[in-house]
């Protein structure tokens, strides 16, 4: 069983990145939208915190949400994948359960 | 898959209203069925038929009822929550003495057992909110 975790908060605004990242199992997968995004653009503090987390779960991003903020052309951290709202409904159907960090 | 969707937070102020929709539409174009969207809090002002947005910027409640008119999705919007917002329909009118009706076409008034029936018989529910 394993589960999609959505953040969309950028963790300079709310916590719900780091509750989210200090409670998930191994093998969960985690796909920042909305505000959230800013996070994996590399170059934030949160840099080596995602770049670990990436060695036990997968990390998605929405890249429309990147381009509406500017940060489409930006490096991302190590270890994200990009997916637009197709592979948004891909990780949902591939995944058992899904949780919005709100 | 049978997905249900959950929207908490109204439209032009947070990003759930435009995120569910381009979610419920990416998900209709890769072959899913998007049964239900349940409409709670603040999202209850999706359904409201008063908003005039500039021209040029998107009409998010005539996105809802076309999408419900093109492909049957029942977009429902809590009954508690709409009588705090001032959204009603021809009952809610009635029963509180209203003399408005603002529901939007594809919209329906219902209650909670709604969202919960939708989590039920859904394979998936997603939330979207602040």
């Amino acid at each position: 069983m394993s589960t999609l975790n959505i953040v969309n908060k950028s963790p300079f605004e709310k916590r719900t990145l780091d509750q989210c990242l200090s409670r998930i199992a191994a093998g969960d997968a985690v796909l920042l939208i909305e505000d959230a995004v800013v996070v994996a653009a590399a170059g934030t503090s949160y840099e080596t915190e995602l770049k670990s987390a990436s060695a036990s779960h997968k990390l998605y991003v929405l890249s429309p949400d990147l381009e509406a903020r500017g940060l489409a052309e930006r490096s991302l951290v190590d270890g994200f994948s990009c997916v637009d709202y197709k592979g948004f409904v891909a990780l949902v159907t591939e995944h058992d359960r899904v949780h919005s960090w709100l | 898959m049978k997905i249900s969707i959950l929207v908490n937070e109204g439209p032009y102020q947070h990003q759930a209203s435009d995120s569910a929709y381009q979610f419920c539409v990416a998900a209709i174009d890769s072959g899913h069925e998007v049964s239900r969207v349940f409409f709670y809090h603040d999202g209850v002002n999706n359904g409201t038929n008063l908003t005039t947005p500039p021209q040029d910027d998107r009409h998010i409640q005539k996105r809802w009822s076309a999408l419900a008119e093109s492909n049957g999705v029942d977009l429902v919007l809590c009954v508690a929550a709409c009588q705090r917002r001032g959204i009603v329909d021809e009952g809610e009118r009635d029963r509180n003495k209203k003399d408005a009706i603002n529901v939007a076409d594809g919209f329906r008034i219902s209650g909670l057992g709604q969202l919960i029936e939708a989590g039920i018989e859904s394979d998936r529910l997603v939330t979207f909110g602040d």
